[in-house]
């Protein structure tokens, strides 16, 4: 599903040239769920907005769903955001001036092809979402009216609207308490194990990376230590372990 | 993502800042009101001087004293006290004058007239029956000064329409007594009995007879101003000339000035000490002045528009912040950078288009009120409506697009992180 090979991402140039990627490989399988951890500035948040087509790589491959991304121009790149990926935040980013429902149809409004769900249906759509995150009696509150907690959910729904192939996390529990965070977790986990969603999440929380499958430490641009499988007994049925091949 | 889901968009983007939309037009109303009020009272000032006077037929000619300047001509006594009762006489010897078909000369001056408690500063002009025929004013009762008037100095009076509702409110002021100050002669008055009174010429002309208090020339020189030079002789302010064909007017002019030179003293082609002036060189100058009035104005709304201008750029700068980072949010949504551009820009278009339509409405209703107000006219043409509409729509549109072509440009996660 995701395949990288070889990828840098250089920040400045010369004295002041940062290496956040230094030549990283590695591959994700459909309903895979790891968790990337790594000290601040170890790269991994960069790999994640890679990943997520919200940056592009310096050198390197990278091929999603069997497509490269890393040649793409802004209308392709756009079409795969919206298609592909759901990218939650650490800091939600939630339009302020929107309510919940709003939020969560926001990314249905830039649908393009076959999968473009027509005007009238979408609010249908993200009320389903929004009941997914056990948020039905929210529809209409505006961010400032939510708890952290519950506008996380908002962004998880809105990531999850179009229906995406993989849903990315960017320490979508670090700005919560430990008990919002846990909810969030369980949803991850629902997801993952009930839609066989593949799930990516970046977190600083050892308690938050052992709930995935697999573990990716970076440090220092690279990926330090070999693979450690996690375990994850929620692990949907029918998924392959034994053969995680990118570039399904 | 189609066009009308755009709308959509950006009507819900609009209606979620209603501050920053509110202001945003506001910036665009005040630039198209003050433009287009601005320009029309321009244009109604500019209209209704120069209406007046080409109003007034272009055979028209004024001999004053001194050289010519604005305001001259209507210069009380003492401005310069060269021309004379004589030589008014003068050219009306056709003789002298041959193409002169109504020599008019008058005496004004500026005074208080008051009947009872009613008290008014006003104009009070000296003439001879030929004033009347030469204004083409009418008289809607009683009579105007006669011959005998001026030969006997009569204590008579006619008032200008205006003149007299100002005085007498509604009663009839045939027969009633007025008394007319001396100006600089400590204080006296003289009693005058009103004899008639002009019909209502209408508009600002400027010579704005409404207003006038007409008095037997001879009256004005004696007994309410001193209208007379050194030498004892009986002083003019003006001599007015009606020309009995217009195409003379410049032969006349050279007619009447080879005639003064000559009377007072000058070798021909000299200076001189008086001036004649046409219809025709009033309107030039006049128009001049108004032109510059029209520029002063126009620079005033030009100021509003650039200030107009800057409040949409502010507005939209103060918001670049919170707006960029929409965007990267949206592109991370799965916005192309052409969802973003139509996005902003119908947001744009929304508000400088109601926002001129509403300084259309506010700019028009100013200018219908100064119209209404009687101040002054205003004249709304459709090119300060386009003017104005098209530049605050150009701000709009600009500063509008401005910040969101820069931030759809960027990556998502620059955009995102933007501070």
């Amino acid at each position: 599903m995701i395949s990288i090979q070889n990828m840098t991402k250089v920040y400045g140039t010369g004295e002041a040239e940062v290496r956040a990627l230094d030549g990283i490989s590695l591959e994700i399988a459909k309903g895979e769920w790891v968790a990337i951890t790594g000290p601040s500035g170890s790269g991994k948040s960069t790999l994640m907005h890679i990943i997520g087509c919200l940056d592009s790589p310096t050198g390197g491959e990278y091929w999603l769903n069997g497509a490269e991304v890393s040649g793409m121009d802004d209308t392709q790149l756009a079409a795969v955001r919206n298609r592909e990926i759901g990218f939650v935040f650490q800091s939600f980013n939630l339009l302020s001036r929107v309510d919940a429902l709003g939020q969560v149809m926001l990314p249905l409004q830039y649908q393009r092809g076959e999968k473009r769900l027509p005007r009238g249906d979408r609010a249908k759509r993200a009320r389903e979402m929004l009941g997914l995150v056990g948020l039905d009696d929210r529809t209409h509150h505006l961010p400032t009216e939510l708890s952290g907690g519950q506008q996380q959910r908002v962004a998880i729904a809105r990531a999850l609207a179009q229906q995406p192939s993989i849903l990315l996390a960017d320490e979508p529990t670090g700005n919560l308490d430990s008990k919002s965070g846990a909810e969030v977790m369980e949803i991850f986990h629902r997801l993952h194990r009930e839609q066989g969603m593949t799930v990516v999440m970046v977190t600083h929380d050892p308690k938050v990376a052992a709930q995935a499958q697999r573990v990716i430490h970076f440090q220092d641009g690279l990926i330090a230590e070999p693979e450690q499988q996690g375990f994850d007994q929620a692990q949907p049925k029918g998924f392959d372990q034994a053969q995680p091949k990118g570039g399904a | 993502m189609d066009w009308l889901e755009s709308l959509i968009t950006a009507w819900h983007g609009l209606n979620a800042n209603k501050v920053r939309s509110g202001l945003t037009m506001l910036g665009v109303i005040i630039g198209v009101a003050s433009v287009i009020a601005l320009l029309s009272i321009g244009q109604g000032v500019q209209e209704s001087i120069t209406g007046s006077i080409s109003g007034a037929g272009s055979n028209l000619l004024f001999v004053a004293p001194g050289s010519f300047q604005m305001g001259g001509v209507e210069s009380p006594s003492g401005s310069s006290a060269s021309l004379t009762y004589a030589d008014a006489q003068a050219i009306a010897d056709p003789r002298n004058v041959p193409d002169a078909a109504i020599v008019a000369p008058e005496f004004t001056g500026n005074t208080q007239v008051i009947f009872g408690s009613a008290n008014i500063n006003t104009k009070v002009t000296g003439a001879t029956p030929e004033y009347l025929t030469a204004f083409g004013m009418g008289v809607d009762r009683g009579r105007f000064i006669s011959e005998g008037d001026v030969s006997g100095r009569g204590a008579v009076a006619v008032l200008g329409s205006a003149a007299a509702s100002d005085l007498f409110g509604g009663f009839d002021p045939i027969g009633q007594k007025i008394k007319v100050s001396m100006p600089g002669a400590g204080g006296g008055r003289v009693s005058l009995t009103v004899v008639g009174v002009l019909s209502p010429q209408g508009g600002s002309r400027f010579s704005d007879p409404d207003n006038a208090v007409i008095v037997p020339i001879t009256t004005a020189q004696t007994k309410i101003f001193d209208g007379r030079n050194a030498q004892g002789e009986s002083l003019v302010t003006s001599v007015n000339v009606v020309v009995g064909n217009e195409e003379r007017v410049d032969a006349i002019t050279d007619q009447i000035t080879t005639l003064l030179l000559k009377r007072h003293g000058f070798k021909p082609g000299e200076e001189g000490d008086f001036s004649v002036v046409s219809q025709a060189d009033l309107l030039a100058t006049l128009t001049q002045v108004t032109n510059i009035l029209v520029v002063f104005l126009g620079v005033i709304a030009a100021i509003s528009l650039l200030v107009g201008g800057i409040g949409i750029m502010n507005i939209m700068l103060v918001s670049v912040t919170e707006r960029t980072r929409e965007i990267g949010l949206r592109k991370a949504m799965g916005a192309r950078k052409v969802d973003i551009l139509m996005q902003f820009l119908l947001e744009a278009i929304i508000l400088s288009l109601a926002g001129g339509a509403l300084g259309i409405a506010l700019g028009i209703g100013i200018a219908l009120l100064v119209d209404k107000s009687g101040m002054t006219n205003a004249i709304i043409t459709s090119q300060s409506i386009m003017l104005a509409v098209s530049f605050s729509v150009a701000v709009g549109l600009f500063f509008g697009i401005y910040p969101a072509n820069h931030a759809a440009g960027l990556k998502p996660i620059e955009a995102l992180r933007y501070e």
